[in-house]
């Protein structure tokens, strides 16, 4: 059956690249003793996909990969199975079926991101930070250009912020929160938006200045035109 | 949540951050506070070479099963760290604390490799502890040395308080209860290395005084101190099967470069080729059991959840129980998605019926280690193996299916001659063709034959320890020779050739048979800026010389000078349980082309006997009973372990 497991990565975990934390997982799924399937070949390889790529110096509340087993007894043994043999710094949140179908794969469900941004240091902020957040945030539209591997172009952000916010968090400190177009289409990372706004209010962020945090990864499960965004959690049952 | 010696801004700016982070699966965290002694354990080199290493691994282990001692790790920081760690005094760390080195009880460096000696001061002096042993206080760790290169430790005697000599098994819990309670007694630095030198094993190099002849050479080396012994002995473990080994190895987040289960299935090696410094170092050959090695497989890959296992031994075809260990690993793990690696084979229908089992005979290559191109040289050398025995294996690996053929030999062996270079070129040929033999409708395309020397350094403990070293200039001649010969032969389109450089090879070789004067020079080229000197990328040979040059040296004195029957050399203090007459006979039947048969075929009386275990007549304590191991063999290795290839050349 195929199965979709969340987990949380923080703490120095952050430092731990994507590819690390694909082999991370091979070997987890071993010491977990996970029945997972392997590909057929004379060199079978576990049968693992991963939702999004997230990028070294950031920590998440909403990863997601994707296996195939055999047999399991339910989701919340396997859950504790594989929490007692992560490093600390990931934590597996859930282990849920989710259907056969091809369509149903992570990786090409993705539509949407929950991020959180912090700064690292507040003192390059300039005073009215919220105001010019609305401000920025009120354009028509926010035209930048985007490097790609093929050269650059010309981008609208606009569309692609879902939703946004700037607020003080609990302990005082500027929270941006942002719902980004996520997946294969667009692709919007938060540093991305980060970057037009500090141009647009006139301050500039320092290397690695960023607390980024992804929040949760959404699938569109709306009809077509209308967005309606369901976590990948959410699209599969406890077992 | 654990902290970190380095900031986010630092760790997100250098490469592999994850080399610093400490918090591997299976690492072992404890409270300082409830341990009597903090070690930390270094590797001289780079995260992903040092996280390879068995030897750390064990110890680690087995520190740790002692409540009252903490064992932690420390690599070198690489070159973008330690860049950093300079400008802005950032003391180095041990990985699992984050605590800095110097507030540890000890710092105990391995000896892998001579070309890793700069590395060493680096830790030093990043730590902030003093290089000299001598300007040390209670401020600082002790600091000990270990490994193959502890066996001539002279040139870096300076730097170190302690030597171990052998095996960390057997002294170094004695030698942690005597720091404990010296220090519980408020004992001074001067009363713990006393107590140190009385335990065997153990080495104390400011407790003895050399004088030298007008030559240079050694007149004496006398103890200074009364509790140190006139000899050191080497420590050997009796029993392998009843000793520790780890259940729990690390498990590193970044690929290292053993990525993998690694199960040591014996130590030593019956075979006694006469260059072979591990050959004379690690005897007698003892096994493992396999019902040892069985539930260390299983524990391994269970708590650690790697996809490949791999034995280690220097010649795994004279394991007695070869053939069920296995068939146990293939009945095992085949079907669980686990690999299985199995280097030194000697190529037989087994290891080729096995092979073909465990890997992809298309992408795979068989390596065969000759040594030496002619019969003649191979004799002197005792590689007891013949042309028609690498002709009959590459055959059976032809027919089996195998289109790639590895061939590893020396240049600059004693009494080598053109011919002897030359030969190399004719024996590749010959394997060139045997393939060529197969009618072209069963085989698989053209064949693959690559071809590497490396140069020949004379290595203390070695019937070739006397041996004179060749100049830069004669190796590279050599390979030249060997080049050109190669490209004459009629297949020279499948026959690839690559050699190894000469600078590092010279310098390894001043080294290795060097004394306490050269460390003059070490310490000179790390402070002209010499480190990872086994990067060639990182290899200065203009700073080295500068270094010799500065510090009054001739390196002739250590390479190409030929030493006489009687001198006394740096390392004869050390009691490896071979004996200096056994060695000598053996350097005088290499000159006669005289093969020496092989342990189990007949005791030559080396002197590794009165450790009464393993191979040895009358022994009891082995592990398992060995048969007959047949003569010669030809040593091939499945070649699923990235090579860390540096330093080569290729034609």
């Amino acid at each position: 059956m195929k199965i979709r497991i969340k987990f949380r990565k923080y703490g120095i975990m952050k430092f731990i690249g994507h590819l690390d934390i694909m082999r991370y997982f091979q070997k987890a799924m071993r010491r977990a003793d996970i029945d997972i399937c392997y590909s057929s070949g004379f060199s079978p390889h576990m049968i693992m996909s991963f939702a999004s790529p997230l990028g070294v110096g950031l920590t998440s509340d909403g990863e997601y990969l994707d296996i195939e087993i055999g047999n399991e007894q339910s989701s919340a043994s396997a859950v504790k199975r594989l929490n007692a043999v992560m490093a600390e710094g990931v934590e597996v949140l859930s282990f849920r079926r989710i259907p056969d179908e091809k369509s149903s794969n992570a990786m090409s469900l993705v539509a949407a991101a929950d991020y959180e941004v912090r700064f690292r240091e507040e003192s390059i902020l300039p005073e009215s930070i919220m105001e010019a957040w609305t401000s920025f945030c009120s354009q028509n539209s926010i035209c930048i250009v985007k490097k790609t591997k093929k050269g650059e172009r010309e981008l609208d952000l606009k569309p692609l912020i879902y939703e946004s916010r700037c607020e003080k968090d609990g302990s005082g400190r500027i929270c941006i929160s942002l719902r980004l177009s996520a997946g294969s289409a667009d692709n919007i990372k938060p540093e991305l938006v980060m970057d037009a706004f500090a141009s647009y209010a006139g301050f500039a962020v320092p290397d690695f200045g960023l607390l980024i945090h992804r929040r949760e990864l959404y699938a569109d499960t709306g009809l077509e035109g209308a967005e309606r965004f369901v976590s990948l959690e959410d699209l599969g049952e406890e077992f | 949540m654990k902290k970190l010696a380095l900031s986010d801004e630092i760790l997100l700016k250098i490469d592999k951050p994850a080399r610093y982070l400490g918090n591997e699966i299976n690492a072992v965290l404890k409270d300082p506070e409830k341990v009597n002694v903090r070690f930390c354990m270094c590797f001289p080199d780079v995260y992903e070479i040092g996280m390879s290493h068995l030897g750390i691994q064990l110890l680690y282990d087995m520190f740790n099963q002692r409540e009252d001692v903490w064992c932690e790790r420390v690599y070198s920081p690489w070159v973008d760290l330690d860049q950093i760690l300079r400008e802005r005094n950032i003391p180095l760390f041990a990985l699992e604390s984050q605590d800095p080195v110097r507030e540890f009880d000890f710092l105990g460096i391995t000896l892998q490799y001579e070309m890793c000696y700069t590395n060493i001061l680096q830790i030093l002096d990043l730590s902030g502890i003093p290089l000299s042993a001598a300007d040390r206080t209670w401020a600082d760790p002790i600091v000990i040395g270990g490994g193959p290169c502890a066996t001539n430790p002279e040139p870096l005697a300076e730097f170190f308080d302690l030597f171990y000599i052998g095996e960390g098994e057997t002294s170094y819990f004695a030698l942690l209860d005597a720091y404990k309670e010296v220090r519980q007694e408020g004992g001074s630095r001067q009363e713990f290395l006393e107590r140190a030198a009385q335990i065997p094993g153990i080495y104390v190099p400011s407790f003895y005084e050399i004088t030298c002849h007008e030559d240079g050479t050694i007149a004496s080396m006398e103890p200074v101190n009364s509790h140190a012994p006139r000899k050191v002995e080497k420590q050997v473990v009796t029993d392998l099967t009843h000793t520790y080994y780890p259940k729990k190895p690390l498990v590193p987040f970044i690929k290292v470069t053993q990525d993998r289960v690694v199960l040591e299935i014996q130590r030593g090696c019956i075979r006694g080729c006469r260059f072979c410094q591990a050959g004379m170092l690690y005897r007698p050959t003892r096994e493992r059991s396999l019902e040892m090695l069985e539930q260390a497989a299983l524990d391994m890959l269970e708590s650690t959840g790697h996809e490949e296992i791999s034995l280690s031994s220097l010649s795994s075809s004279d394991y007695s129980q070869l053939p069920e260990l296995v068939t146990f690993l293939i009945d095992t793990f085949g079907n669980r998605g686990v690999n299985i690696s199995l280097p030194s084979l000697r190529i037989d229908a087994f290891s080729l019926d096995v092979m073909s089992k465990v890997q992809d005979i298309r992408k795979s290559s068989l390596t065969f280690a000759p040594e030496a191109g002619s019969q003649r040289l191979r004799d002197v050398i005792n590689k007891g193996l013949t042309e028609e025995v690498i002709l009959e294996g590459a055959g059976q690996a032809f027919e089996g299916g195998w289109n790639k053929v590895k061939l590893y030999f020396m240049l600059g062996l004693p009494t080598e001659t053109e011919e002897d270079q030359k030969s190399i070129a004719w024996l590749a040929e010959r394997i060139a063709r045997r393939y060529y033999e197969i009618p072209k409708d069963q085989r698989n395309g053209k064949c693959q034959i690559t071809v590497s020397t490396s140069f020949f350094v004379p290595k203390p403990f070695t019937p070739f320890q006397w041996a004179r070293m060749c100049t830069r200039e004669e190796f590279l001649e050599k390979a030249h020779t060997v080049n050109t010969e190669i490209k004459a032969q009629l297949n020279r389109k499948s026959i690839k050739y690559n050699w190894h450089e000469a600078d590092v090879t010279v310098l390894e070789g001043i080294f290795a048979r060097g004394d306490r004067k050269v460390s003059k020079a070490l310490r000179l080229a790390y402070e002209k800026g010499c480190l990872f000197d086994s990067w060639s990328e990182h290899f200065h040979n203009e700073l080295w010389l500068e270094a010799f040059d500065e510090a009054g040296i001739d390196t002739s004195f250590y390479t190409t000078r030929q030493r006489k029957t009687d001198e006394i050399f740096p390392w004869d203090f050390i009691d490896v349980g071979v004996t200096k007459r056994f060695l000598l006979r053996e350097w005088e039947r290499a000159h006669e082309e005289s093969v020496t048969p092989n342990c189990l075929m007949q005791c030559q009386g080396c002197g590794a006997g009165r450790y009464h275990t393993g191979v040895c007549p009358g022994a009891s304590a082995s592990g398992t009973a060995q048969e007959k191991a047949p003569e010669g063999g030809t040593l091939v290795s499945s070649e699923t372990a990235q090579e860390r290839k540096k330093g080569e050349n290729q034609a």
